[in-house]
């Protein structure tokens, strides 16, 4: 199968998916308990019975399921993600504007934890039942089990409340412009303890995958055949063990890509940082169905692109695959 | 179930989460005893540092930190094994049809499983929570919702493998019914991966559960965890011991249930228990 060919079937198989959730984010909303134009007008602040007419005339809301479904279809097609009355702002626009902060956090966090834990995971490796091979273990099993917003709030308060080495809250001093390369450090330094608060949790797991991965590679018969050719042992390590063990990583790096996605919105809320996941908190305080809704489709495609881009990495690391021939 | 034990007991890491928990399990259980007054109610003074009057300390409006601490383990310990009864059964039901009866039904099950798969399962079970309304039920139901597709999985997985052996082949030649052997021959052969996956999940539905509490969606008549760390949060700078203990609380039960399903994982599977460490 040549690589063109398992582009399109993936593309084909998100845009499935996709579509999938539009229809169930359709459904949720109407399923909810309370009529949508009453909810509508509760969240416009507005609940007298001439509005509720008038919004269910304007949404449609008293033609058939089917028709609606299609007519919030043809919307989402649009990147029409509807409407927030709370707001009074397009939930596209709204989510549009707060993706680059959010994009900023996750894949800083994300390449983080990669490099952090892929390091760890083959220190410990090539290291095993010595001091650094059973922290790295225990390191691991912790923090796989510290909720991500505590060790947020605890960062808060050992390195900013404390020590003051870093600022506790947002992405930008307030009240000064900055701009150039003091604004790129003043985003930098902002960013230092949320982006490690998320990778932190990720660390954990990849170390604790790439060691085991490590290990199995090890004993495998090319490393044995190219440690007999007299191979460097540095080199076996990365031409040989590594780029084999670094697969069932990559692999589990797409199927983490939603709590990567899930655990910004925790940390967003945490750090007041201005992304998509601070918005979904405000959304849930102000009982914003639809922008919660906007937010939850933005992270499906997230996740969806995020799922994408790893298959196309493994596909070209995988030694075993010969794309494109 | 003794050769279990003797296995199990081998791994030091599981014998401790096994005691820790157990020590939860029992402060969850006489919570009404130990603190018989609602850990809503006022205690004492505000703002008691801890190791004093009370021991972990009162909050902003006096509740005692303890209080809060042992009645929030019932609801999360709660939380944890119901959501993950649902998952598991609703991941087992599924998981066995498509395994057995492949074809079709299992292609279109595997797509229904890979679609709730891709999701992001927090975002997921946010929306839902705050749709239908915060609840315990609520909550339960929408952790059971984002839990259950790895379940399918490994269930599918089992019976797929199993389907072809020779003992379900004889029930099938004896004439037995597709609901019997599913139930009566593969089932009981394929449950001892799903009861460690079932550890695992309730460490995890007790973490996706205080995350949900944390960001206001918990039931608003239950004291949990995740609710004392949210509150906490306004008044950090003053009181740090409200927002640290209710953490170190969901830590230890959350690492007491890795460390019981690794254990299980080892005594129930004790060929692959030395693979990958040595």
């Amino acid at each position: 199968m040549g690589r063109l060919d398992f582009v399109a079937r993936r593309l084909l198989k998100s845009v499935a998916i996709l579509l999938a959730i539009v229809v169930m984010n359709f459904l949720l909303i109407r399923l909810a308990p309370g009529d949508p134009a009453s909810v509508i007008a509760g969240e416009a602040g507005a609940a007298d019975e001439k509005f509720i007419s008038q919004l269910r005339e304007q949404f449609g809301l008293d033609k058939p399921l089917t028709t609606q479904l299609a007519i919030y279809v043809g919307g989402v097609v649009r990147f029409d993600l509807g409407w927030s009355y709370r707001n009074q702002r397009s939930v596209a626009d709204m989510v549009g504007e707060r993706l680059p902060a959010t994009l900023l956090l996750t894949v800083t966090a994300f390449m983080l934890a990669l490099g952090v834990g892929v390091g760890l995971g083959v220190l410990a490796a090539t290291r095993v039942g010595t001091w650094a091979d059973s922290l790295v273990t225990v390191a691991a099993l912790g923090f796989y089990a510290t909720p991500l917003f505590w060790v947020g709030l605890m960062a808060i308060l050992l390195f900013s409340v404390n020590l003051g080495w870093v600022p506790a809250f947002g992405m930008q001093t307030l009240g000064v412009q900055m701009t150039g390369a003091a604004r790129v450090l003043d985003v930098a330094h902002h960013l230092i303890l949320p982006a490690l608060t998320l990778a932190v949790f990720f660390v954990a797991i990849y170390a604790r995958l790439t060691r085991a991965s490590m290990l199995e590679v090890q004993d495998m018969d090319f490393v044995r055949t190219a440690r007999a050719k007299g191979l460097a042992p540095a080199r076996i390590l990365r031409a040989h063990t590594l780029r084999n063990a670094i697969l069932p990583v990559i692999t589990f790096a797409g199927i983490q890509a939603g709590q990567l996605v899930g655990g910004s919105i925790v940390i967003e809320t945490v750090f007041a940082w201005p992304g998509i996941g601070r918005l979904a908190f405000e959304a849930l305080l102000q009982r914003d169905y639809n922008l919660l809704l906007g937010v939850f489709f933005l992270t499906s495609v997230m996740v969806i692109a995020f799922n994408l881009v790893t298959d196309l990495v493994y596909s070209l690391v995988d030694p075993r695959i010969e794309v494109g021939s | 179930m003794t050769e279990l034990w003797q296995r199990y007991r081998r791994n030091k890491g599981a014998v401790v989460g096994l005691t820790v928990l157990a020590f939860i399990v029992v402060l969850a259980g006489i919570a009404p005893l130990l603190f018989p007054a609602s850990p809503w109610e006022m205690a004492g003074a505000p703002f008691q540092r801890p190791f004093g009057e009370f021991l972990l300390g009162t909050d902003m409006l006096g509740r005692n930190v303890l209080a809060g601490i042992v009645h929030g383990a019932r609801v999360s310990l709660m939380v944890g094994v119901v959501s993950t009864f649902v998952a598991v059964t609703l991941g087992l039901a599924l998981g066995a049809l498509a395994g057995y009866f492949g074809g079709v039904i299992d292609d279109a099950l595997m797509r229904f499983t890979e679609f709730f798969q891709t999701i992001p399962s927090f975002v997921f079970a946010i929306v839902l929570v705050a749709i239908f309304r915060p609840s315990i039920a609520s909550i339960v139901a929408a952790i059971a919702i984002v839990s259950w597709p790895p379940v399918a999985r490994l269930v599918r997985g089992e019976f797929l493998s199993l389907r072809r052996r020779e003992f379900v082949q004889a029930a099938v030649v004896v004439g037995e019914s597709h609901l019997r052997i599913i139930l009566g021959q593969i089932l009981p052969n394929a449950l001892s991966p799903v009861i460690v996956m079932a550890s695992l999940m309730i460490a995890s539905a007790i973490l996706l559960e205080s995350a949900l509490s944390f960001l206001g969606l918990g039931d608003p008549n239950l004291m949990s965890w995740g609710y004392m760390i949210g509150a906490s949060r306004s008044v950090m700078r003053q009181a740090w011991w409200m927002s640290t203990f209710p953490g170190i609380a969901i830590f230890l039960t959350v690492l007491a249930l890795n460390l019981v399903g690794e254990g299980l994982s080892d005594a129930m599977n004790p060929r692959l228990a030395r693979k990958g460490r040595t």
